[in-house]
């Protein structure tokens, strides 16, 4: 069963709040990379409200809401924070992101925003996530693949 | 160039004045970046990131055992990134069309700002070169990497996760060192 069938409101709240995110984006001028470049050259440090703002604003529903609440109203999923697993792809990727993302000025949420703007040369960038997000798929499929192949022979 | 040479190098690049434009939309647009995380969280107990809907949408024309795995999120994440279109468009018909003005709003400074039929569109001046190779580098490394600057810089650093405060730390200074780079080999805009 697809998330969102557990409740008529999940997809509308789920709108919502990428309504109100893209809004944020599209305000704070994330959405052009221009800003996002003059912070990573050190010429406007605006960037760091926007996420650590942004950072607060999250830290206190995700340390809150599960003192205060059970579980979330729309799917009963029990409240937690955003935990991953610290392994060396982490390093790895997050370096590779670095790279496109000192190269660009974009990253996946601005660049949704910045098509909403009206800036329809960010398609490349989106094209460019896809393709980069299918080349990884298709060598981590086939690492799995191979992974469990061994069980299987003889 | 030595880790201590490149520090002297970005301290000497510091600008005089670090917020030429303000703090105020950063502030605002950052808290509502945040708030809309929050109505999904308190909703749904999801942290929602932006870049898993790379993968998941990439479940309905791929069979990849990668993509697959996304199946059962793939509407939402659908919905939720047309969600962040449609409320940047919002911003885009409203302030940036200067239908609604407010002292806490501060007018493109970059790129080109252009009419079309009544609404003021923004379009980059960012080359499509470095938009392209940048978007398939943050394709691949947002994925193997396990979160963006939504998954990671937000959520993540909102759960005082140690992972995400490691990957921040990693692609905000590879980032840096890469912005820096790029315009001191001259390659603008």
């Amino acid at each position: 069963m697809a998330d969102h069938e557990v409740h008529p409101l999940f997809l509308p709240l789920v709108f919502v709040g990428g309504l109100i995110f893209g809004f944020g984006l599209g305000f704070s001028h994330m959405a052009q990379p221009e800003i996002v470049l003059h912070f990573l050259q050190f010429s406007d440090f605006g960037l760091l409200f926007v996420m650590f703002g942004a950072a607060v604003v999250t830290g206190i529903a995700f340390f809150g809401a599960p003192r205060v609440f059970g579980t979330a109203p729309l799917n009963g999923r029990a409240y937690a924070r955003r935990l991953k697993t610290l392994d060396r792809n982490v390093i790895v990727g997050g370096g590779i992101f670095g790279v496109g993302w000192g190269l660009s000025g974009i990253c996946p949420g601005a660049a949704y925003a910045s098509l909403g703007i009206g800036n329809y040369a960010i398609l490349w960038g989106i094209a460019g996530m896809f393709i980069g997000a299918y080349v990884q798929g298709y060598w981590r499929s086939s690492d799995l693949a191979a992974g469990t192949a061994p069980s299987g022979a003889d | 160039m030595l880790p201590l040479e490149s520090l002297v190098f970005m301290l000497e690049a510091l600008p005089a004045e670090p917020f030429p434009n303000g703090i105020e939309h950063y502030l605002v647009g950052g808290l509502l970046v945040g708030l809309g995380t929050v109505v999904i969280y308190l909703g749904t107990g999801i942290a929602a990131g932006a870049s898993t809907f790379l993968e998941s949408t990439l479940s309905y024309v791929s069979g990849q055992s990668r993509f697959q795995q996304y199946r059962p999120s793939r509407d939402w994440r659908v919905v939720f990134t047309l969600g962040i279109v449609a409320g940047a468009a919002v911003y885009a018909l409203t302030f940036q069309s200067g239908v609604v003005s407010s002292s806490l709003h501060q007018p493109a400074t970059t790129g080109q700002l252009r009419d079309v039929g009544g609404v003021t569109i923004w379009v980059t001046d960012v080359q499509p070169w470095r938009l392209a190779l940048g978007g398939v580098l943050i394709g691949i490394g947002t994925r193997v990497g396990k979160g963006c600057t939504s998954g990671h810089g937000v959520c993540g650093v909102g759960s005082a996760s140690s992972a995400s405060f490691v990957g921040v730390a990693t692609f905000l200074l590879v980032a840096i060192g890469v912005a820096q780079l790029v315009a001191a080999v001259g390659v603008s805009p």
